[in-house]
């Protein structure tokens, strides 16, 4: 297992550099550049050589990507031409927010998901089942950006049950040791900021969980329903098993699998960032982050988040793998 | 229930097992009885599709609720369990009565050892500790005729050979004595040798606990040794039934000659088979009228047209030997004597 783990990372390696690249030529592939959007329409040709110049813009593309390789290795990922600030440090900012709103989706998705699709194929063609079904579809078609302005219309400005927007009330006197809020609060034992945070975290948690949602249930759905006619699920029967023991111990463990793969999937999907839900609910996450960097034509930020993605994307996929062999000995690696 | 408890250990009376469909409805099982004593074997004989293995799952009451529909009595022990409470059905089940599987692989949940497997069968129906059931468990594996059974308790299914599977299926079926074991084509996924082995440890197993023991089968050679009694299905119906002599030897009914001349033999080629059944097993939502025989048997030009028009019934021929055929008795052991049996020893 150790073994498979350091393969794995050691593949990592060649993965990155050839992305490298491809992110370096294609950030300077894109129509104007840092320069030109920070100075505007109307800047000057001297003004755009000035800040060229600055950046190390000027030199040949080699250099640069050497320089900035050799600059990621010591753990710089460069300065943010749009806020100044060091990358390594706005990642350090909004992706704990990301992955607070990601695992808030997840859980939403996972938690209500794998109980409807297992009732819908327990219940198999009942109306049970073809409310989970047209549900699902309803919940993969519907536009994240309209349900999520939907949510925030009713539950936060019609009901003002929930906040309606960012990661925690401005007024709260509340500390951020760590960036992921949530924790924050009871690190600090500050339960005001924690349960504060956690409201926030509800509607867009929701809106952007609804397409992993529909899809967990159909998975499992599905899944179940091959599991049912398996023939060890007969073979248990024939033991003279209870019907409660022959679900929890013969089929959901089976049925899971295919749901760890989506379910996988779907977490390393999310924490590339949810531009759509971040913008409706002014979350200052990685995502609306990137959305806005591209505008800037910032590529340092660009090329720092996009690598970070990656690296996350193969650790995720390496995670699947791995409960994969926990779940299944018929996969276990050596 | 209407009549008394039967006197014999297993007695099916007038069993049906029909399944709605859109098609229409399938008779799977249409009016099967027998009967079977402790210690005693029978064979069950018929191609694919007779309704071999819907007839086994009836006995133990793994038809899902709705899905089939169920008459007739199922007499276990002086028990009826058609009319029986699917929970009380389920409390017999592994302990009463028990099932091997044709495909080990497949019928072995993956993700468990074969120690955790037969341990779960054993607390089913044993208050012990897990310590307990696994010393049982490994003296099964080692009855069964595993090698270093305390090594291989703790393997996954997919780490057995097929033979091996088999024997650990076996083991598990057996853990909790059952008085009552249905073997469905326990050696076809096998090759012959390994089958052999299996039928004698099955044999032997059922000498030692004493048990009732059905097997099921499409090959005739499977069961001939070790069968005291045979029944022949076809199309959901019993069509000849008598002792493991009486089917040998002095079978009367054409379809158990099919049987008989398409039995593979280790003297002779496989594709080279002496005299296959015709045609294709019937449709069991349109039974072919009169006997469900009739579009293959190649006597039924000989019945003055009942063939096609009545269906026969299973009428006793001589002393518990029971045929299912409009030919007169005397016309049939003609046939056998004088066309059937040269030929099949001719070869
Ligand atoms: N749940 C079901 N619904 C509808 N038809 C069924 C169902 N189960 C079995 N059948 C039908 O009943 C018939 C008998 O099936 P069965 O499995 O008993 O055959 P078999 O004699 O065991 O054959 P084989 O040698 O192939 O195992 C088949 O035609 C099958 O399609
Ligand atoms: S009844 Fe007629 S068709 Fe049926 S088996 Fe006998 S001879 Fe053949
Ligand atoms: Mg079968």
């Amino acid at each position: 297992m150790l073994g498979f783990v350091a393969r794995r990372l050691a593949l990592l390696v060649p993965i990155l550099l050839g992305l490298s690249v491809l992110l370096f030529l294609w950030v300077r592939a894109l129509p104007g550049g840092p320069a030109e959007a920070l100075l505007g329409e109307r800047a000057t040709p001297e003004a755009v050589a000035r800040v060229k110049k600055l950046y190390g813009l000027d030199r040949p593309w080699y250099e640069q990507y050497l320089t900035w390789v050799g600059n990621v290795f010591r753990g710089d990922l460069g300065v943010s031409s749009r806020t100044q600030h060091p990358v390594v440090e706005e990642l350090l900012r909004t992706f704990p927010a990301t992955v607070e709103l990601a695992l808030v989706a997840m859980v939403f998705a996972v938690g209500a998901g794998v109980p409807l699709g297992y009732l819908a194929a327990r219940r198999h063609g009942t109306w049970i089942d073809h409310v989970s079904v047209a549900g699902s579809l309803f919940g993969i078609t519907i536009p994240v950006f309209f349900l999520g302005y939907m949510l925030k219309f009713v539950f936060a400005e019609k009901l003002g049950l929930l906040p309606t927007d960012g990661r925690q009330d401005p007024l709260l006197d509340a500390g951020h040791p760590t960036g992921f809020y949530v924790l924050d609060g009871l690190v600090t034992g500050n339960m005001e900021a924690f349960g504060d945070a956690l409201a926030h975290l509800v509607l867009p948690g929701v809106a952007l969980g609804t397409i992993p949602l529909a899809i967990v249930v159909r998975i499992t759905r599905a899944s179940v329903l091959d599991v049912l006619h398996e023939d060890y699920v007969r073979t248990a029967e024939a033991k003279g098993l209870a019907p409660a023991t022959i679900r929890g111990r013969h089929v959901l463990r089976n049925a899971l699998l295919p749901v760890v793969t989506v379910v996988g999937l779907q977490v390393g999907l999310l924490l590339g960032g949810a531009v759509l839900t971040e913008t409706v609910f002014a979350f200052p996450g990685f995502g609306k982050f990137m959305a806005d960097s591209i505008v800037a034509r910032d590529y340092a930020v660009l090329q720092g988040f996009i690598l970070f993605t990656a690296v996350i994307f193969v650790l995720v996929n390496l995670l699947v793998d791995v409960a994969y062999g926990l779940i299944d000995p018929r996969v276990r690696v050596t | 229930m209407s009549t008394p408890a039967p006197s014999a250990f297993l007695e099916l009376r007038d069993l049906r097992i029909h399944f709605p469909t859109e098609d229409g409805l399938v008779k799977s099982v249409d009016g099967l009885s027998f009967k079977l004593e402790r210690g005693k074997t029978l064979g069950i004989v018929g191609e694919s599709g007779s309704g071999k293995s819907v007839t086994s799952l009836g006995i133990l009451g793994l038809h899902k609720g709705g899905r089939a529909k169920i008459s007739g009595e199922i007499w276990l022990d002086g028990e009826e369990l058609v009319g029986a409470s699917q929970d009380h059905v389920r409390t017999l089940r592994g302990k009463k009565m028990a099932m091997i599987f044709q495909d080990p692989l497949s019928s072995m949940h993956p993700f468990y050892t074969v120690g955790q497997q037969i341990i779960e069968a054993y607390r089913i129906h044993h208050d012990v500790s897990k310590a307990v059931a696994r010393k049982h468990a490994i003296d099964m594996l080692g009855r069964v005729g595993i090698p270093q059974p305390d090594k291989r308790v703790d393997s996954y299914p997919h780490e057995f050979s097929g033979g091996m599977r088999q024997r650990a299926m076996i083991a598990m079926a057996l853990s909790c004595d059952p008085e009552l074991l249905i073997a469905d084509e326990p050696t076809t996924a096998l090759d012959v040798t390994v089958q052999a082995q299996i039928l004698d440890l099955m044999l032997d197993l059922q000498r030692e606990f004493n048990s009732a023991l059905i097997v099921i089968t499409h090959d005739l050679g499977v069961v001939a040794e070790l069968s005291d009694d045979i029944l022949v299905m076809y199309g959901g119906k019993c069509i000849e039934y008598g002792t493991a002599e009486d089917i040998f030897y002095r079978p009367e009914h054409p379809y158990t000659w099919g049987l008989l001349g398409s039995m593979p033999r280790l003297d002779r080629e496989p594709t080279d088979r002496l005299m296959p059944i015709k045609g294709t097993p019937p449709s069991l939502i349109n039974v072919p009228s009169g006997c469900a025989f009739n579009p293959r048997c190649p006597y039924a030009g000989r019945t003055a047209g009942k063939a096609t028009t009545e269906v026969p019934q299973l009428l006793e021929t001589e002393g518990g030997h029971l045929v299912r055929c409009h030919l007169p008795r005397e016309e049939r052991r003609g046939i056998w004597e004088n066309e059937i049996k040269p030929m099949l020893e001719g070869q």
